[in-house]
């Protein structure tokens, strides 16, 4: 968003005071200069980031009940419960995120890629367009679906009367209805960072392959493709996650069946207050997931991930 | 395939040359492009139209003519509009919160070499990319350690702790973008350190701190899941919305949704054309 700004006139010089000799200033202020820079929000971050990681840890080790309280007593066996009994809701969660971030990349690929090499003068408004649902809330748009959706609708309504489809035909409360809304609502986050990538790469080096003798298929597959590698990876990491730990979707869109994970965590911490059981199922959602992320990030550097990301 | 072109082959003999359409030349990118953003824009159209429906029920599905009592009567529901404020709220302290912190944090990783960096990072790119409900889970896990009530405050926090390594990246990106001459230059034409900040680099800062806002902003409003786990008993606008899925969504909230959509649309447009402008 922000590399396209272009620099403005630096100010006046003329309004500057004279300040002799104050142009370096003393190396022990300008050493600390980063750090107090840095700290606020570091201070955030540790304190409302990291902190609560290790309190939700602290709970998912606890035993007892909500009226005798719950203490620590490093019961490690309440992580083997919520695996025991919550598996399948995390199965089905991974499933659908995968599903949602294979569509997405099916589906944003080919967008990113003609933003970034036909786009042309218009390039930034195509990517408006993209992004112009994202001003819409994420609970609005989703139930938009619904009503779009709904067996009487706007969609299946004019079918149905003309008999395009039989009465009793229905979208709602299906798997496809769920991967569809999540591929729908995390579209976005695939499409960024492959075309952040795309948008940087040289694009003489697709007429160099032509030179070379190379087809349009060719000169895709063994140029352009890998060269897109590192930000079809970013891509596919800031879908996958918060695909599958969604549950929005699934509630909205897939019914009573189709509950994923979050779901789960989200009623265990809000309606049955059994924290314990609540932090373990967190965990170990958060362990699978970040056991993904940082295989991939060590694959690729942080670094690289996270400037893909920045642009 | 050979089969198919013998047999398709003697009928155009005696028809009328027809402009051939060469299938491999059209460009493919820009239909399935523009398919794209025709399914990402569907709901939202969906709710912008149906927030001038004539809607009878409580179920605003089907279309059943064309009203704008639903405009005139936007605050007919005292809960809702007390949402949409708190939501508002949330949103204007979390951007200039989350601004300021992740303006200073994205200077500090754009223009200087210090110990800790690297970690900084890793945060960050965990704080993006650690799921909502983990987010949300491990906050509520921290405040119900530490007896503190949820509520106004508690939402307040968690938006500036989930939108501030957002604002960070934009404005990082910014600082490395910028050229260093002309901050040299200042200083050589006798600008003190504060002075050089003051006039020359905040100036050429504030597109992404604008940018970087906007987002702050507008994850705020939009965000579900954290503020559920964290919202005690108040409600913001995606939560009140949620608690009418089960007994039917009243038209209002389609005209609210249509407004902010619009006043945010608006500000992205403005600060992008000012951006232009300004080269």
């Amino acid at each position: 968003m922000a590399e396209n700004l272009p620099p403005p006139t630096p100010a006046p010089a003329e309004a500057a005071p004279p300040a002799a000799g104050a142009s370096r200033p003393a190396g022990r202020g300008r050493r600390a200069l980063p750090y107090l820079l840095a700290a606020p929000a570091w201070l955030w971050l540790a304190l409302f980031f990291l902190v609560p990681i290790c309190s939700m840890l602290s709970i998912s080790l606890m035993s007892g009940d909500l009226y005798q309280g719950y203490v620590l007593t490093w019961e490690f066996g309440n992580y083997a419960d919520a695996v025991a009994t919550y598996w399948r809701q995390l199965a089905r969660s991974l499933a659908y995120g995968g599903c949602a971030t294979l569509l997405c990349l099916a589906v944003g690929y080919p967008v990113a890629y003609w933003i970034a090499f036909r786009g042309g003068a218009y390039k930034n408004t195509y990517l408006l367009l993209l992004l112009l649902p994202m001003f819409v809330s994420f609970v609005l748009r989703t139930i938009s679906w619904k009503a779009l959706l709904a067996d009487e609708g706007v969609v299946l309504g004019p079918l149905k009367d003309i008999g395009l489809l039989p009465e009793a035909a229905h979208v709602l409360n299906t798997a496809p209805a769920v991967v569809l809304g999540l591929a729908y609502n995390f579209l976005p986050f695939m499409v960024l960072p492959v075309y952040a990538v795309l948008e940087r790469m040289d694009h003489r080096v697709v007429e160099a392959a032509q030179d070379l003798y190379a087809g349009r298929v060719r000169a895709f597959v063994s140029v352009v493709l890998p060269m897109s590698l590192p930000g079809v990876f970013a891509g596919v990491i800031m879908t996958f996650i918060p695909t599958s730990a969604d549950y929005i979707n699934a509630q909205v869109l897939g019914g009573a069946h189709n509950t994923m994970v979050g779901k789960i965590i989200e009623s265990q911490y809000l309606v049955n207050n059994a924290y314990p059981m609540a932090a373990a199922i967190t965990f170990v959602l958060m362990a699978v997931l970040l056991a993904g992320i940082f295989s991939y990030a060590r694959a690729l550097g942080t670094e690289q991930v996270m400037e893909v990301q920045a642009r | 395939m050979s089969a198919a072109t013998e047999r398709a082959r003697p009928a155009p003999t005696c028809r009328r040359p027809r402009r051939r359409v060469d299938w491999g030349k059209l460009d493919w990118g820009k239909y399935w492009t523009w398919a794209v953003i025709a399914w990402l824009l569907a709901p939202i159209a969906f709710m912008v139209a149906f927030g001038f429906n004539d809607a009878q029920g409580r179920h605003n599905v089907t279309w059943q003519g064309f009203t704008l009592r639903w405009y005139a009567d936007v605050f007919a529901y005292p809960d809702l509009t007390r949402a949409l404020a708190a939501s508002l709220a949330i949103a204007v302290l979390t951007m200039l919160i989350a601004g300021v912190l992740g303006g200073l944090l994205g200077l500090a990783l754009g223009r200087f070499r210090f110990r800790g960096k690297a970690l900084t990072d890793l945060v960050m790119f965990s704080a993006i990319s650690a799921p909502e409900v983990v987010l949300g889970a491990g906050l509520l896990s921290m405040f119900l350690t530490m007896n503190i009530a949820t509520g106004f405050w508690t939402i307040l926090i968690a938006h500036v702790m989930f939108s501030v390594s957002f604002v960070a990246i934009t404005v990082r990106a910014r600082v490395l973008a910028l050229d260093p001459a002309l901050e040299e230059a200042a200083r050589d034409l006798g600008a003190s350190p504060w002075a050089t900040f003051r006039l020359v680099t905040l100036p050429m800062l504030f597109p992404a701190l604008m940018a970087g806002g906007l987002i702050a902003f507008v994850l705020s409003i939009d965000d579900y899941i954290i503020t559920t786990f964290v919202s005690g008993n108040t409600t913001t606008f995606p939560l009140w919305i949620w608690g009418t899925t089960r007994v039917g969504t009243p038209p209002q909230v389609n005209v609210m949704g249509t407004l902010i959509f619009a006043v945010g649309v608006l500000l992205a447009v403005i600060n992008a054309a000012v951006a232009r402008r300004r080269g």
